[in-house]
């Protein structure tokens, strides 16, 4: 009893070990369970050029850091001639280049890969709470009225800053703002502004600076937003029309009153910034995805070996499946072939011919072997020398099928080199071996037999999305290791046991 | 359909291979006890030492180069059978029946050459019989001269007894029956008939070939049932007896009886097939199972063959009911 317990615990472990993994992979790391899956990402670069003045030059660019929705990737800095260190911090990041003298006009490129990542949501640090603002008459009574006014029109945070930006962003706007107002021109002032009277109200506020990735521009302007925190989260509004939340796939370049880039020792003539769409496998996103939060589960995935290794491995995670099928067949339906898991090995070699074509070369191969070695059987050899002149003549049988089979040009011919010949061979001695026991009807019942597994094995082991899904997710075989063991104490009929002992079934009426 | 089919076949108590192999075979023939009996020259051996009754073996040849010195092996013999030490379902037995000065001729009266006879060994010794193609052994045998009360059941060839023992009880028996299509071997699987024997009295009842059930002897025409082999008491007791020389809990025993030495342990077979439920008309399980319940085991195999008739006999006159 506890050894059953054993295999159903054993059984139920792998697969949910299996099963826990993979939903990680999907739903945590975000790969998708199909492979044709596309999604986006932009590409981002900034543009510095400067001229040379006099001495030595440094020069300094924000770069985006942690953005809620994005992940940065793939930064690259072009920079000839200049030192680059990078200055980072959870939110704020700055490249720093230097040179110690200048003699032409530079240009200067930063270049990411953004990729969207609907997980990352945070915005900044909790901030502390600012000390009210001190002004001068009439400016300080205006802003003390204002708050007051506010604060009997709102209910919380959110509804004070919404309310104080409706005032700013107002067509006839009362006096005390027009007072504030009459200063204020850019955009960025507005913004300002708008911090000001919330500080007045000890409204922890902060400005946030980036771009809205939506299409490809040559030119993009840095949008300015105020986050405003009310306590536990960062709120973001639109200083110009007071929209609140976050823009669709906007991007956080730099956050704070800093310049996006400075420049000591030269002029800087020109700051750009291009946005670029690109839209890739989501499978590629999700391995850079889980590359960049450095997942070891991420990791359990095909795709990080070698190329040519991933190929052989695809076909090598595949087996398993093969060989489930086997395992049914066998032991659910009675089936019967040469050589237990031979059938998986011959249905891997369909994989490069293709089913039909497969099948025919097979047959072909197999009866020409056959009809050699029953020629041999009359030459007496012992047994091992003759099985290696069996697989000597598939071997020569293979080659003479290629080389027809070129000359003819057709190209079928000559993916026959991919056939385990010493599986071949060893079909071949079988299949004489049950010819001379049992009879020609018998030997071909099973080498049909085997041909039909193998050709079931083909079909199950060369669906698309199995092959995507063992380089994607190995750990889908611990579900099917689940499922061999589950299916291994099945101790009920086979199929084919129905029909054998079927008088046995109505024990009243014999024959 | 299906489940009323697998709830009849429950019902009806059939044993199928998956439960065979799980419940009995694995759990009663431990793996280490297996060599015993896939082993012939082994076994054999085993049996001898328990006073069993086997037939005589001549020689094993066991290098290719014996092979061609027949006649050093074969001494005076002139009828014999050859046969792989791991051989499995009846594969590469070849049985000859007369020597004349070049050539022999084997149970079908085919001629066969001193090199085919040579060939066939080294074919033997290379392990093309053998399971997972193993370098083997090749036995040469006495032929078994088989009782002339089972010639108008039997075609070429000898015909076979095998019961099946579970943990020291014989539970069902029957006899195998060489036809033409079988080559006079004694195989089911190759085309042998399979007649169920009733325990207590060893009286046939209907046959079956392949899967099917026959009434009549396809090649002799005599009907099948109600033939009382001879020496039934001695032959359950020798089957009873090799749980105690091989200690495998599922077991089935190949007995054949010689006019002159009586009934002679063939072979032991450690994974048994399941078509002697066919040959009888009823499922294993419901016999196991009584075993299974025996609550304090019977000491000596007399006493368990005993038990066995007690518990599995039927009547007289159910015994003689022909089919169809």
């Amino acid at each position: 009893m506890t050894r059953n317990r054993q295999w159903i615990v054993l059984s139920l472990s792998l697969l949910l070990l299996g099963g826990l993994l993979m939903a990680y992979k999907v739903i945590r790391l975000g790969f998708p369970l199909m492979s044709d899956d596309s999604s986006e990402q932009w590409v981002v670069q900034a543009r510095l050029e400067v001229e040379p003045l006099e001495g030595p030059v440094r020069t300094s660019l924000l770069l985006p850091a942690r953005s809620s929705g994005f992940m940065v990737s793939d930064e690259n800095f072009v920079s000839r001639g200049f030192g680059l260190t990078l200055d980072e911090e959870l939110f704020r990041r700055e490249a720093n280049w230097a040179i110690r003298r200048l003699y032409e006009a530079k240009t200067l490129y930063y270049r990411a890969t953004i990729i969207p990542d609907t997980r990352e949501r945070r915005i900044g640090h909790a901030p502390n709470f600012p000390s009210p603002p001190t002004l001068e008459e009439p400016w300080a009574s205006a802003l003390t009225d204002l708050v007051e006014e506010v604060r009997e029109e709102s209910a919380d945070v959110e509804s004070f800053a919404a309310e104080v930006i409706d005032r700013l962003d107002s067509a006839n706007p009362d006096e005390n703002v027009s007072l504030f107002l009459t200063s204020v021109r850019a955009p960025l002032e507005r913004a300002r502004l708008a911090q000001t009277l919330l500080a007045g109200a000890r409204i922890p506020t902060m400005l946030v600076h980036g771009v809205a990735l939506q299409k490809d521009v040559q030119r993009a302007q840095l949008k300015t937003l105020l986050a405003v925190h009310n306590g536990d989260d960062w709120l973001l509004f639109d200083p110009q029309d007071g929209h609140r939340g976050r823009p669709a796939n906007f991007l956080i370049w730099y956050r704070g009153d800093e310049e996006l880039a400075t420049v000591n020792g030269a002029r800087l003539t020109d700051v750009q910034i291009s946005v670029k769409r690109r839209v890739v496998r989501s499978l590629d996103v999700a391995t850079q995805r889980a590359e960049l939060k450095d997942s070891l589960i991420g990791k359990i995935s095909v795709l990080q070996l070698p190329v040519q290794t991933q190929s052989v491995y695809e076909v090598l995670l595949l087996v398993p499946f093969g060989i489930l099928a086997i395992v049914i067949l066998r032991n659910f339906i009675g089936f019967s072939s040469f050589g237990t898991f031979a059938p998986v090995l011959i249905a891997l070699a369909f994989r490069e011919t293709e089913l039909l074509k497969g099948i025919v070369l097979f047959v072909l191969i197999v009866s020409m072997g056959l009809v050699f070695r029953f020629y041999m059987e009359r030459l007496r050899l012992l047994l091992v020398p003759r099985l290696a002149a069996v697989v000597t003549i598939v071997v020569l049988l293979m080659t003479a099928i290629s080389i027809i089979s070129d000359q003819i040009g057709t190209e079928t011919g000559l993916s026959v080199s991919l056939f385990p010949m010493v599986i071949i061979s060893m079909v071949i001695e079988r299949m004489s071996i049950v010819w001379e026991e049992r009879g020609g009807g018998v030997a071909i019942r099973e080498g049909v037999g085997s041909l039909a597994i193998a050709a079931l094995a083909y079909l199950i082991m060369s669906m698309d999305m199995l092959g995507y899904w063992v380089t994607v997710f190995p750990e889908v075989n611990l579900i099917v290791l689940g499922l061999i063991l589950a299916v291994g104490r099945y101790t009920g009929f086979r199929l084919s046991e129905l029909s054998r002992f079927r008088q046995l079934a109505s024990p009243g009426e014999p024959q | 359909m299906i489940f009323g089919h697998v709830a009849a076949l429950r019902r009806a108590g059939v044993l199928g291979l998956n439960c065979r192999n799980a419940e009995y075979t694995l759990k009663y023939n431990p793996r280490r006890l297996y060599p015993l009996v896939d082993d012939k020259v082994l076994c054999k051996r085993r049996l001898q030492q328990r006073g069993l009754a086997v037939p005589a073996l001549i020689a094993l040849v066991e290098f290719n180069r014996q092979a061609s010195r027949l006649d050093d092996l074969l001494g005076e013999h002139t009828e014999f059978v050859i046969k792989p030490a791991h051989g499995s379902g009846g594969d590469g037995i070849l049985v000859i029946t007369d020597r004349r000065a070049d050539y022999f001729l084997d149970s079908d009266g085919k001629l066969v050459m001193p090199e085919d006879l040579a060939h066939h060994l080294t074919n033997v010794i290379g392990g093309l019989y053998s399971l997972g193609g193993q370098p083997d052994v090749a036995m040469i045998e006495s032929l078994v001269h088989f009782d002339p009360l089972f010639s108008s059941l039997t075609y070429h060839g000898v015909p076979d007894i095998r019961v099946i023992v579970y943990r020291g009880y014989p539970v069902m028996a029957m006899t195998r029956l060489p036809t033409r299509m079988s080559h006079g071997k004694a195989n089911l699987h190759q085309g042998a008939i399979g007649a169920g024997i009733e325990l207590g009295s060893g009286v046939t009842f209907g046959g079956v070939s392949g899967n099917s059930l026959v009434a009549t002897h396809p090649d002799t025409g005599h009907p099948i049932a109600g033939f009382q082999v001879p020496h039934w008491g001695r032959i359950l007791s020798m089957a009873a007896q090799c749980y105690e020389a091989v200690e495998l809990g599922y077991l089935g025993v190949d007995i054949v009886l010689d006019r002159d030495l009586g009934p002679l342990i063939l072979e032991l077979n450690a994974r048994p097939g399941l078509n002697i439920q066919l040959a009888n008309r009823r499922g294993l399980r419901c016999r196991l199972n009584a075993i299974d319940a025996i609550e304090s085991p019977h000491e000596t195999p007399d006493q368990r063959v005993e038990w066995s008739c007690a518990a599995f006999g039927q009547p007289p006159e159910m015994v003689t009911r022909t089919p169809g």
